[in-house]
């Protein structure tokens, strides 16, 4: 039984064809992973599923059709964003921001603060001020302090140096032992370590399903499909 | 039928033009018979604001820019030839071009500024450059404009065919012909390789700078052509009403040709022209005849405030588009 | 030295004004993306009704009538008009374009077109001695309207979940409700927001002008936009500044030079910040 299923979704964004018939399921434990080439629709289809984008199809989310619902809604019931570049507030303090994120009293600051004490450390310093992996942590914490049952993670090592990305990869890895994640990601040692399903998109279609370790172990498989090999 | 389809803008110019020999009226819709000086003044002015917002329509309806700086150059046409034929004695064959001039160059300087930001920022710029142009009318500047009366036209410096009452039909065919003018202009850039580039503006500017053009320059060129129609329309409309006042150079102009073109069917051939006609025709009937019409009835800018909002809800694309769903339904 | 304090009080009692309807203006455009032309109306709706109620329950109740008027219409303006829109921003203007027609025409049609005389009290039309100058008591009225105003938003931004939201939601709205929050909730309490100072602004630009007409509010909004633009959209410390900027040059301006440079030196200062901002995004 898988927590998100995606059927036959299309995209289309200012009169061009993003997405054509993309299906695919997120198992309900673990890491799936959700790979392709540069610009073939990874962010759209995040983007779709949380209603950011004009979506048609059907996004079936723990037996409950999400396609249309209102972005804000669909998060409370526990999906959770951590977008492509982090998009965190940089007016707002790194306290803000996790402020804004609150919905309920409890709020699990220790597991943030636990998974990355460098927030603690700057709540009073401005987002916009921090590094590029700070922000990604703050990004990560945000939606880490609710309760949530699914989490979309896009490109989260993207522009990091390599110590921040283990830090990073560590942190997702701790945090799939509870919820499931849907994880776009370049990084193929990353994709390695956390992946267990794995999705890739060509051409605004799925080109290949199975597990990430089975892909990644076909050289060839790999670059077809990524353009990249394996061993990097 | 083809023929039909193909002639019949012939055919409607030549029986407007005919008009001024008709003398028959139309009861109800016309006070007196359709060759009156007061009747062909109305019709002057409707295909005047006809052809103003066919204008309008190059950069809101085909190009995707919400200016509101309209008002400026029709300001600029209007009060430019009043003055140099007023205040400096030039024939009108002089003061005309050298009016639509001005306003072209200025339309080139404010378009070169308030096209470095787009959208919501580019509206309100060009607002604020045409309430220069507001103040300096309202102001008598350099003793130029007249102040809040505005500044009446010395018909002794105009062709005497084009003075007095019995002439207004010569003054109409002026408009006919500025109408006609505008209407081609408008259609000829639109069908060519520039209309398509300013009409992929409008449907996302992101494609055209793929395409390695500069959306800047295209922009600039749809701006400085609606600048000079616009300000040779000021000519028109100077003509017409024999003087200018500040009227024409404010924003309340601006967003009437807006309402007119949102009525009518924005990017549409005929839209715009059709709710410049139907604007103009409804703002002066409903303030003659309104006497007997209860409270905001009688208000002409209450009424087509009200029907422009009912038309953004409920048809988005304007009269054009209602007449072509009837027409297909019928077909 | 007395004139230019004079100038001073009297430009800044102009600055207030601009600020008390760009602060609204900009919120509005700054969170919700809708250029509002109907926030003049709601200006004018704030002036009449402190025009009718003061008469019967004093001035300061006149005040209280016209701030709460202006929220209440604006509040329902955004409920009603704007929310179907939702995304449709250029419809969303066009809108307000025929509500600023229809509004003004129906205030014509209800009230005469002609301005009519503000019951103001006596005391706001007198002058007092301030730095070796007589100024207007209704300029420094003007002054501590909008200083409390400014005061009161900075705290509500700072302070408050919804002042929080908004500040997020200026920054990018969409990954507020990435995150949980219906962000559309907060449209409705900006446009009240707005339409409160607007009311006010109309109350007290009636004492300011000592006159209330259907057209007031609209011939101020112009300046408004200014500015909204050159303070930076959705930022109120922004709008400040720079209506102080706007309002000062154009006191002075206007008394040393010719009728009427003033509002030309203001829209010559929009186009100057304009470009030089081009530059520094460049840079
Ligand atoms: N609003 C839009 N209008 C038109 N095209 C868009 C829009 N947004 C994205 N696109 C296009 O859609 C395609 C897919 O974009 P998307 O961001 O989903 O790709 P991606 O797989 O996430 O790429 P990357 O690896 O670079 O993050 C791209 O070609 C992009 O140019
Ligand atoms: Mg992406």
């Amino acid at each position: 039984m898988s927590i998100l299923q995606v059927r036959d979704l299309n995209v289309v964004l200012s009169g061009l064809s993003i997405l054509q018939g993309v299906s695919f399921d997120v198992a309900p434990t673990g890491v799936t992973v959700l790979l392709g080439r540069n610009g073939v629709g990874k962010t759209t289809t995040l983007r779709a599923i949380l209603g950011l984008a004009p979506g048609i199809g059907s996004v079936t989310f723990d037996g409950a059709d999400i396609l249309g619902r209102r972005t804000h809604e669909l998060v409370q019931k526990g999906l959770g964003y951590v977008p492509e570049d982090r998009c965190v507030f940089a007016g707002l303090t790194v306290a803000e921001n996790l402020r804004l994120a609150e919905r309920t009293k409890n709020s699990a600051y220790e597991l943030v603060f636990e998974l990355f004490p460098e927030l603690k450390k700057r709540a009073s310093q401005r987002a916009g001020s921090l590094s590029g992996g700070q922000q990604q942590m703050l990004a990560l914490g945000r939606v880490l302090l609710t309760e949530n049952r699914l989490l979309l993670v896009d490109e989260p090592t993207k522009g990091l140096a390599p110590k921040v990305v283990t830090e990073v990869a560590d942190a997702l890895a701790r945090v799939a032992v509870r919820v499931p994640i849907l994880l776009v990601e370049q990084n193929l040692a990353v994709v390695r370590r956390l992946a267990g399903d794995a999705v890739v998109l060509a051409a605004g279609q799925v080109a290949w399903t199975g597990g990430a370790s089975e892909l990644l172990s076909d050289h060839d498989l790999t670059k077809s499909l990524l353009g990249v090999g394996s061993h990097s | 039928m083809t023929y039909l389809r193909r002639y019949w803008p012939f055919g409607a110019v030549a029986v407007l033009a005919l008009l001024p020999y008709a003398g028959v009226g139309i009861p109800g819709v016309f006070d007196g018979p359709l060759n009156s000086p007061g009747t062909l003044q109305l019709l002057a002015l409707c295909l005047l604001f006809g052809g103003l917002a066919t204008g309008y329509d190059l950069l809101f309806g085909r190009t995707g820019l919400l200016s509101f700086g309209q008002a400026l150059f029709v300001a600029l046409g209007a009060y430019g030839a009043d003055v140099l034929i007023t205040k400096a004695g030039l024939p009108l064959a002089l003061a005309a071009p050298a009016a639509i001039l001005l306003g072209t160059t200025v339309a080139a300087a404010i378009g070169a500024i308030a096209l470095r930001v787009t959208g919501i920022a580019f509206a309100m710029v060009t607002l604020a450059f045409a309430q220069v142009g507001a103040i300096l009318a309202a102001r008598d500047a350099w003793g130029l404009t007249g102040g809040d009366e505005g500044l009446a036209l010395d018909v002794s410096g105009l062709p005497s065919g084009l003075v007095g009452v019995v002439n207004t039909y010569k003054l109409y065919w002026v408009s006919l012909a500025y109408l006609v003018i505008v209407m081609i202009v408008v259609r000829r850039t639109v069908s060519s390789p520039t209309g398509r580039v300013l009409a992929g503006l409008r449907d996302d500017e992101r494609r055209v700078g793929v395409l390695g053009l500069n959306p800047y320059a295209f922009k600039l060129f749809a701006f400085v052509l609606a600048g000079a129609l616009a300000a040779a329309g000021g000519v028109v409309h100077l003509l017409l009403v024999q003087g200018a006042d500040p009227k024409i150079a404010g924003s309340e102009l601006t967003l009437s040709l807006l309402v007119m073109v949102v009525l009518g069917g924005p990017g549409t051939r005929y839209g715009p022209l059709l709710g410049g006609v139907l604007y103009t025709y409804l703002d002066y009937r409903l303030t003659h005849v309104a006497g007997g019409l209860p409270g905001p009835l009688k208000q002409p800018l209450f009424v087509l405030g009200v029907i422009f909002i009912l038309a953004v809800y409920f048809f988005p694309g304007g009269i054009a588009q209602l007449r072509l769903r009837a027409l297909r339904r019928t077909l | 030295m007395s004139t230019v304090v004079l100038l001073a009080v009297t430009g800044l009692g102009l600055s207030a004004l601009y600020f008390l309807i760009a602060s609204g203006l900009s919120l509005v455009f700054g969170l919700a993306d809708v250029l509002n032309f109907a926030h003049g109306w709601f200006l004018t709706v704030g002036a009449y009704a402190a025009y009718w109620a003061t008469p019967k329950v004093g001035f300061a109740g006149g005040v209280v009538a016209g701030v709460l008027a202006g929220a209440g219409v604006a509040a329902l303006v955004e409920l009603v008009m704007i929310r179907p829109l939702y995304k449709r921003t250029i419809a969303q203007v066009l809108v307000t374009v025929g509500l600023s027609l229809a509004g003004v025409a129906l205030f014509q049609a209800l009230f005469s077109p002609d301005a009519r005389i503000f019951p103001s009290p006596k005391w706001t039309q007198q002058v007092v001695g301030f730095l070796g100058a007589r100024v207007p008591v209704k300029s420094l009225l003007l002054i501590a309207g909008a200083v409390v105003v400014l005061a009161a938003l900075l705290a509500f931004l700072r302070w408050t979940r919804y002042g929080l939201i908004i500040r997020a939601g200026v920054e990018n709205r969409e990954m507020v409700t990435a995150l949980g929050i219906d962000v559309r909730k907060a449209f409705t309490l900006v446009f009240a927001i707005g339409g409160a100072a607007a009311g006010l602004a109309g109350a007290l630009g009636g004492v300011y002008f000592e006159s209330v007409s259907p057209t007031g509010g609209a011939s101020l909004l112009i300046f408004a936009f200014i500015v909204v633009v050159i303070g930076g959209m959705g930022s109120i410390t922004g709008s400040a500044v720079a209506a102080v900027a706007v309002g000062l040059l154009q006191q002075f301006v206007n008394y040393y030079g010719s009728a009427g440079a003033g509002d030309v030196c203001a829209v010559a200062l929009l186009a100057i910040v304009l470009l030089t901002r081009r530059q520094a995004r460049q840079a």
